[in-house]
Parts: structure tokens; C-alpha cells; sequence
């Protein structure tokens, strides 16, 4: 019994628009040739064309894409490996406080988790940087791994391995060849969940820098400080056509594999 | 699957081993630290606190820290009303939000799990999609709109609603609705999903015995979605308590929340034993909702959600 009422189609259609519209705005001003962000001086790819030539930003955008890299990375394997332990072995010593550790990144107020960070790095005196950021990155990020991955085993048919056992399959190969690929959707939108929360970070990036390593929302953090800037517009929309493409593949990778809707779960269970 | 300690294998050991020792490492030890930095002099030095462990010292160094320990910078928490009224401040805006985010989620939550079967993937993916853009770009496109002479002004003018153009910056208005826009995915997507695994047949009976679409709504579908509303407001008041971000492109700088108070203390007064004092009572101040999420978060995973 499913009536879309008007009531519902509304609902739904004012909660699409107020999550759209500042986005389509954006997009479209970083195509405006004036300079003043609140004036339309018509179509220009003006400031594209502009960053081209922005060193700075280029230098940032590198490195943030090598943390993201890696730190989702190691989120995936460090992720998969908790996701394992939690659904596989029952209850076992100290179970409670690595459930906790595992959950309580997912709310824990990111200046917290920054500045505690940090300070373990000037306790244990390593030069801050771009290693600093990628470990804060992966202990940040591989709650998410793990809830997405989580929720993949949960629903996982054990048979499959015990077959692979029974048929004299050694425990690591039938990890290898039975269980792995299985999982292998989750993994996938585990690692893109993970490499999207790596590229957005701000706060924790911020108090885990050192010298010679801004990252891209360091560098627009302290842009949009200043005020609008049709520049900022620019590398808004680039990075939002990044992550569009994105999630357009996986969605395709989705369609093939039904555990591409962990992804969409592991969002849910931030 | 449970099995006997004493009989794991190395390979199951070291699967959780491995994980453990991380988390321990990078996220379970810092906060001892945070806690201990918050218990230690500020120094005018690099770094701005006065030494904490000396390893090479064996016990009697452990015994110097510990009588070095001092509260001054909680009763400084305490005597500067500045603290306190961040940390009310925060959790007012916490508490409002999160009411605003499920008045104005559950609605969209319904919407969704009311449409019609073939339509949801593509309205699951269209809720879910903005949350993969960039936080910090979602919050720069509120600026874009809120300022001064933005579109939300041109527009209220042109429509002659307003004479002069009211300012939306620097406004807890601002923050609100930048909240609000950054945290809906996390407050409809819990609701949805209670909603979409409700039983149908539940509303069928309530109409076949008369009861009219509003009270079976009130009676029925309002107590099954409690669940969904929960997680989702706990998912959102936590983190927005300690929201640096938004308040700080956003809000006035008249009162700041608490998350800015930190970062201030932090970044521009180098004051990090206070920093740390802060973080510690915030911290307090969430272990509740914490320990309540993570058993919903338990509880909804063994029931294979």
C-alpha cells in the first residue's frame, strides 16, 4: 500500500532543493567572469584557467591526494582486519574497550581527537608533517572501514568457507580465495569512503601539520577566512566534479556487485 | 563461530592484534596524554608546557610527575565565565539543532521510505550524495549565499520583503542553518532506515479498525521509528557540540563555542595545558551520549542492521 501523497513528494522534494541549491550556486558562480563574487559578468573559465598557474595550490592538492592515498590505504587493511575480529571471534579479552575504540571516532568531536593527536606527537618528538597527518588520517578513518566492512561480513555466508575447508583448503588460502573476493565491494567502498573523509579533513590535518605540508583544506580554510574568492569557487567545483565521478563509478561497480550499497550503510552508521 | 581463547591460532592474533595496537597506539593513549597535559604547568617554552614523563628516571620520575600534577588549569576553567559560557552556548546550539534537524529530517526520512519502491535507490543516492562533496565546500557555499550583498539579500530585496539587507553572517542564525544543511544526511538516513524496515501490515490493521491516517501515524509509525530518531540525534548532537568549523566561518565571534574556545587556546594563545583542560571537561561533558551511541551502534549490528 504505497501512495506517494503530496505531503511525502513535498517533503522530499523541499529537503532535495535546500541539499542542492547552495551546491549548484557555487558551481555556478566559479563560472563567472566578474570578479566580484555577487555580480553575474557572464560565462568565463577564467579562474580555472587561473589555478592552473597557482603553484601553491597544485603543491596541496599533491599532497593531499598522497595522504588520502595512503592513509585510506592502511585504513582499509587496519579496518578490515577490527571488522574481522569484531563479527569472527565471539567475545575475547578486551573486547569492550575495542568495540569502544572502534566507535567512539565515529562522534568524537574532531578538535578533541586533533589536538590529543598532536599532542602524542610532541610527546614522542617526531618532526610533524606529512607522516603525522597520514597516521592521524588512518586512526580517524578506519571507524568507517570497519562499520562498512562490518556490515558485509555480518550478512556473509560462512558455508562458502567452511566448504573451502572441509575440502582441505588451508585457512589463509581460503581467506585468500574465498572470503576476500566476497568481500571485496565493501572493501572498495570502504577504501573510497575512507579516501573522501582523508581529502575533507580540516581540523584534525590542521593541529597534525607541520611545515611544508598544507593540505588543500588547510589552504582553503585559510582562503575562505579572507572572504569569497571566485578562485575558491574553482577548486570548489573541481573538487566536487572529483567526487561526483567518483561515486558515479562505484555506483557502476555497484550495479555488478550488490555490496556497494555498504558504502551507502556506512554513511548511516556515522 | 565463538571459540576458546586458548585455541586461536597466531593468524587470528595477529588479525586483532594488529588493529588493537593501532587504536591503543594513535587514539586510546593521546587522550591519557591530553589528560595529563591538562594537569601540568603552562611554560613559556617549545613545547609550551613543562615536561611530563622522564623515562630515564625509573619510578622516581614517575613519582616527581605525579606530585608536579595540579588542577590550576580547571579552577581557571571554573573562574573564567568565558569557558562556561562557551560550553552552554555549545550545547544550546547542540540541543536546538539537533531539535531542527529531526523536524526537518523526519519529514524527508518519510518522504523516502514512502516513495515508491523502484524510485528509492535514486532518492537514497540523491540524499546521500552531498554528504561526499566536501564539508568545508558545503559550508563556503552557505557563505556565498549568506553574505551581505549574497543571493539570499538580492533575493529578499527584489521580492521587497525587507528595505535594507539584514546581515546573516556572523549570526547564530548562519550557524544554524549551516549545521542543520551539514549534519541532514546523518539525522535522515538513521530514521530512513527504521522507517523502510517497518511493517506495513501494522498501519493496514490500525485502518481496517478505523483508526484514521493521522492517529495511526501518531500511535504507530511515530513509537517504531523512536529507534532511527535516536541514533540520529545522538549521531548529530555529539559532534556538533565540539563543531569548530562551522561556528567558526559562520558565527559571531561575540560568544564563541566551545570547539572555537579550544582551537583559540590552542592555535592563537599556545596555551596547551588549558587546551587540554577543555578537551578533558568536553570530553566529560559527551561520555554519556558516547556510551549510549555505542550501544546502539552494538545493539543495531548484532541484530544484523
Amino acid at each position: 500500500m504505497r501512495r506517494a501523497s503530496w505531503f511525502n513528494i513535498g517533503s522530499l522534494a523541499l529537503g532535495l532543493a535546500f541539499l542542492y541549491l547552495p551546491i549548484v550556486i557555487l558551481v555556478i558562480y566559479s563560472f563567472n567572469a566578474s570578479r566580484l563574487v555577487t555580480v553575474w559578468g557572464g560565462w568565463s573559465i577564467r579562474w580555472y584557467s587561473e589555478l592552473i598557474d597557482d603553484r601553491a595550490m597544485l603543491e596541496s592538492a599533491w599532497v593531499t591526494l598522497r595522504i588520502a592515498f595512503l592513509s585510506a590505504s592502511a585504513a582499509t587493511v587496519l579496518g578490515t582486519l577490527a571488522a574481522l575480529a569484531l563479527v569472527r571471534f565471539g567475545r575475547f579479552r578486551g573486547r569492550v574497550l575495542f568495540s569502544g575504540m572502534i566507535y567512539a571516532p565515529l562522534v568524537m568531536p574532531e578538535v578533541i581527537t586533533g589536538l590529543a593527536l598532536l599532542l602524542l606527537f610532541v610527546a614522542i618528538d617526531i618532526d610533524r608533517g606529512f607522516w603525522t597527518i597520514a597516521i592521524a588520517h588512518t586512526t580517524l578513518i578506519t571507524c568507517f572501514v570497519t562499520v562498512v566492512v562490518q556490515s558485509r561480513l555480518l550478512t556473509f555466508d560462512t558455508t562458502l568457507e567452511e566448504a573451502a575447508m572441509n575440502l582441505g583448503c588451508p585457512p589463509v588460502k581460503t581467506f585468500l580465495t574465498v572470503t576476500l573476493p566476497l568481500i571485496a565491494p565493501a572493501l572498495v567502498s570502504g577504501w573510497m569512503l575512507a579516501f573522501t573523509l582523508s581529502l575533507d579533513d580540516l581540523v584534525v590535518a590542521s593541529f597534525t601539520t607541520g611545515p611544508g605540508a598544507t593540505t588543500l583544506p588547510i589552504r582553503i580554510y585559510s582562503e575562505v577566512r579572507l572572504g569569497v574568492k571566485p578562485e575558491i569557487n574553482a577548486v570548489c567545483t573541481i573538487l566536487i566534479a572529483l567526487v561526483a565521478i567518483g561515486i558515479a563509478s562505484a555506483s557502476l561497480l555497484a550495479k555488478f556487485h550488490h555490496g556497494g550499497r555498504g558504502a551507502m550503510a556506512g554513511l548511516a552508521g556515522r | 563461530m565463538s571459540k576458546l581463547e586458548a585455541q586461536r591460532s597466531w593468524g587470528e592474533r595477529l588479525i586483532l592484534l594488529v588493529p588493537y595496537l593501532w587504536l591503543a597506539a594513535f587514539f586510546l593513549v593521546p587522550f591519557l596524554i591530553v589528560l595529563k597535559i591538562s594537569l601540568s604547568h603552562t611554560a613559556v617554552a617549545q613545547p609550551p608546557y613543562t615536561p611530563v614523563f622522564d623515562v630515564a628516571a625509573g619510578w622516581s620520575g614517575v613519582i616527581r610527575a605525579l606530585s608536579t600534577l595540579s588542577l590550576e588549569n580547571y579552577a581557571l576553567l571554573g573562574s573564567d565565565s568565558l569557558y562556561l559560557a562557551s560550553y552552554i552556548k555549545s550545547l544550546e546550539i547542540a540541543a536546538g539543532s539537533t531539535l531542527l534537524l529531526l523536524l526537518i529530517g523526519f519529514p524527508i526520512a518519510y518522504g523516502m521510505a514512502r516513495a515508491p519502491r523502484r524510485w528509492q535507490p535514486v532518492v537514497f543516492v540523491l540524499v546521500v550524495l552531498p554528504f561526499w562533496t566536501s564539508f568545508l565546500i558545503r559550508i563556503y557555499a552557505w557563505i556565498n549565499i549568506l553574505q551581505r550583498d549574497g543571493l539570499l539579500n538580492q533575493l529578499l530585496l527584489a521580492l521587497r520583503i525587507v528595505d535594507e539587507p539584514p546581515a546573516w553572517l556572523s549570526t547564530d542564525t548562519a550557524v544554524y542553518i549551516g549545521i542543520v544543511y551539514s549534519y541532514l544526511p546523518f539525522m535522515v538516513l538513521p530514521i530512513y532506515a527504521t522507517l523502510e524496515k517497518m511493517d506495513e501490515t501494522l498501519l493496514e490493521a490500525a485502518a481496517d479498525l478505523g483508526c484514521p491516517n493521522w492517529k495511526a501515524f501518531w500511535l504507530v509509525t511515530l513509537p517504531l521509528s523512536r529507534p532511527g530518531m535516536v541514533a540520529g540525534a545522538l549521531l548529530c548532537f555529539i559532534p556538533i557540540v565540539g563543531e569548530f568549523v562551522i561556528p567558526d566561518l559562520l558565527g559571531s565571534s561575540q560568544t564563541m563555542m566551545i570547539g572555537q574556545t579550544l582551537w583559540a587556546e590552542f592555535f592563537a594563545n599556545r596555551d596547551w595545558p588549558v587546551a587540554s583542560a577543555v578537551a578533558v571537561v568536553l570530553l566529560c561533558l559527551l561520555v554519556v551520549p558516547i556510551v549510549i551511541y555505542e550501544q546502539v551502534q552494538t545493539r543495531d549490528l548484532a541484530r544484523g542492521g
